[in-house]
């Protein structure tokens, strides 16, 4: 991979994921709404690793400029071969659910900006015959829990159309590698209760870019949460409905 | 920007503690979105933790943690001018600025501090009789105010907040960025050499007639020595190292040498692992790897200036009680009878010293700057209680007899008379202060304590 688009490039993983790139010499734009820290970001990045970092402003559920700024950033990139998808937002309990302001907001951002955003570049991927596009889910969207919902129908619709871009794609020689998140120490959940095996972003964009040697498919960050979910997804519904998770 | 965790904090003598709400800030904005948000009575800013006493605990107030805030803003390969957010690590600069060929101007005896804790505390290094302390590298300073405004400070601009910050124990706004002077340097090593002294004149006389030959220069002191021995040291002086110096097989790659491996003191060490015995056991054992003559060799700079950074959690080792790292400074022509005095009197009360260092000083910085022309003097000691904080503040009152002071950093029992005797600056500092931040939005347990800021959080 030479040049690398990341999508919510301010979130501590995102930032931690192009560290590990720009370690290793790949060209990065960066897309965020907070420019202050796209600027930051982009000076650190040039000075520690001698790379050349850009940066442009892409808010999540403005789908129409999705388009402009897709077009920006490819050009100043010179060419595109890889996109991180990391935008997310978790929303406020318990507000996600009993608002559908709220609920659709989760869903445009969580959602719909990854396939506004994707669609594209899957079709530039095809054409050209390679690239790899990275998606972070979460171990949410494998199964409802009364708590965030809303964000894990999200996060599970999310792990679905990387699926469909994965078994479209696959044989078109993309590479699309979704990422199922566990707990991570993120401004996300600073300060939440009830949080355990908490991974840091480092340890976590680590592992990100260690799947970038493997086949497209599906991994759970941190490894066990593989386990867990597995556990969990084999709780029947008459047993799972009655617990307060 | 209003998810904070509380639980207690530590210095990182861990024997001051409080609980506050602690806030992490993950961008660049994020500090000011916590302070303007007005939450808290107050705020004080937290690197490393690596103040010993209370500098950076706020007890019942928030503390803003800068760990996230770590990035470099812009770097000037010719003249090595680098700035950087207050939470990059001086750990990061050597790690990222020293294959390039640059070095720290200043640095203390660890690399886990954060520049912004550096500048707050305007840290002093092996170098001071020489280069002064770290402000003499700072070239500006961004601060958020307490009426929200984001400024630059700097010898030109600003400049009484600018000797007011460095050294202001983050008591007059959050350092948000600093921008720094780097040293060049050829290789990653320093030239080191061992001398061996029998008693105080002879360290004392030997530092004042070589230091001058010296960039970097300290006096290891045998804490246990009395009688015609007190003072004895192993004087610790180096240079950086040119090419010349090192061997061929250094000198193909003179900037970088093998990491140390690092080990990890477990959480629960009993208080009898430093006790008098294996104390004194250490530092005679210590003492005598050294023969008369002097010792050269050539030592990367990282066992150079942090020994102890490869021992993780270190202040773990003292037990549960905690220590005390007291540090005072006398004035020259006080020094030797101030040095008798301390030494003879802490051996006197059995006080068991583990580690005891000794250096000269040059200049005097901030308006808070702790170094001043003259001896420093830097002992830790575990925390024995009440007889050892009583022992301490008659200690004080002989370090205000000899116009001398104690480093606020390491500080965690100096009374507030105590403290404004010390330092004869701080009405001026206080009248900055006031202006910049009348309610006191900036305070910590050290400010409250001292009564640089009201009692109350």
């Amino acid at each position: 991979m030479k040049q690398v688009l990341i999508l919510g490039a301010t979130s501590s993983i995102a930032r931690a994921i192009a560290s590990e790139l720009a370690r290793e010499g790949v060209s990065l734009f960066l897309g965020g709404r907070d420019l202050a820290e796209l600027e930051h970001m982009a000076a650190d990045l040039n000075i520690r690793y001698g790379i050349r970092a850009h940066y442009g402003s892409v808010d999540a559920e403005d789908f129409a400029a999705h388009e402009d700024f897709l077009e920006n950033a490819i050009r100043t990139l010179g060419g595109i071969d890889g996109v991180v998808f990391a935008i997310g937002y978790l929303g406020e309990q318990p507000k996600e659910s009993a608002d559908p302001v709220t609920a659709l907001k989760i869903m445009n951002i969580n959602l719909s900006a990854a396939i506004s955003l994707l669609a594209p570049i899957a079709n530039i991927f095809e054409k050209q015959g390679h690239g790899l596009i990275m998606g972070l889910s979460s171990v949410a969207g494998d199964r409802a829990r009364p708590s965030n919902y809303v964000y894990g129908t999200a996060k599970g619709g999310l792990t679905l159309y990387l699926d469909g871009l994965r078994n479209r794609l696959d044989r078109q020689g993309v590479k699309v590698i979704t990422l199922k998140l566990g707990f991570v120490d993120t401004g996300m959940t600073y300060g939440k209760k009830g949080l355990f095996l908490v991974a840091s972003p480092e340890q976590v964009a680590k592992s990100a870019c260690q799947t970038l040697q493997k086949p497209s498919g599906v991994y759970y960050l941190p490894r066990f949460w593989r386990m867990i979910m597995l556990v969990i997804r084999l709780i029947p519904d008459s047993v799972f409905k009655r617990l307060n998770l | 920007m209003d998810k904070f965790v509380e639980k207690e904090l530590n210095g990182w003598g861990r024997y001051r503690g409080s609980r506050s709400h602690i806030y992490r800030p993950e961008k660049v904005n994020g500090i000011a979105a916590v302070v303007q948000s007005r939450k808290e009575g107050s705020y004080i800013g937290r690197g490393l933790g690596r103040s010993y006493g209370d500098a950076a605990l706020n007890q019942g107030g928030g503390v803003v943690l800068t760990e996230r805030i770590n990035r470099f803003l812009s770097f000037e390969p010719n003249s090595g001018v680098v700035s950087c957010e207050a939470g990059v690590t001086l750990e990061e600069i050597l790690k990222v600025f020293v294959p390039r060929g640059w070095f720290l101007p200043v640095t203390p005896g660890t690399k886990f501090v954060t520049m912004g804790g550096a500048v707050a505390c305007d840290v002093h290094g092996k170098n001071h009789h020489r280069d002064g302390s770290l402000s003499n590298f700072v070239l500006d300073l961004k601060l958020l105010l307490a009426d929200g405004q984001q400024i630059r400070a700097s010898r030109d601009e600003n400049s009484d907040l600018f000797w007011a910050t460095v050294g202001g124990m983050g008591l007059t706004g959050m350092i948000l960025s600093v921008t720094l002077k780097l040293r060049r340097i050829e290789t990653a090593f320093i030239r080191v050499n061992y001398r061996r002294t029998r008693n105080l004149d002879e360290t004392m006389r030997l530092l004042e007639e070589e230091d001058q030959n010296y960039n970097y220069s300290v006096a290891w002191v045998d804490g246990q020595a009395v009688g015609g021995s007190l003072g004895r040291s192993i004087l610790i002086r180096g240079n950086h190292a040119t090419v010349d110096d090192l061997s061929p097989q250094q000198a193909t790659q003179p900037l970088e040498f093998a990491d140390r491996r690092t080990w990890t003191v477990p959480p629960q060490v009993p208080n009898f692992v430093l006790d008098r015995f294996s104390i004194r056991a250490f530092n005679s054992l210590y003492y005598r790897r050294f023969r008369q003559d002097p010792v050269n060799s050539i030592i990367d700079y990282d066992r150079f200036f942090y020994p102890l950074d490869s021992l993780l959690e270190w202040n773990r080792l003292y037990g549960k009680r905690g220590f005390i790292q007291y540090q005072c400074v006398f004035p020259p022509d006080t020094s030797r009878a101030a040095l008798v005095e301390v030494l003879s009197r802490l051996s006197k009360e059995k006080i068991p010293l583990c580690l005891v260092v000794l250096k000269r000083f040059g200049a005097e910085t901030g308006l808070l700057s702790f170094p001043m022309s003259g001896y420093t003097l830097a002992l830790d000691m575990p925390m024995l209680g009440a007889p050892l904080l009583s022992v301490l503040h008659e200690l004080d009152q002989w370090v205000i007899r000899q116009g001398g002071r104690v480093y606020l950093a390491k500080d965690s029992c100096l009374s507030a008379e105590a403290f404004k005797e010390m330092y004869p600056r701080f009405g001026q500092w206080q009248r900055i202060k006031t202006e910049m931040d009348p309610q006191n939005l900036f305070s910590s347990d050290l400010s409250r304590r001292l009564r640089i800021t009201g009692v109350d959080a």
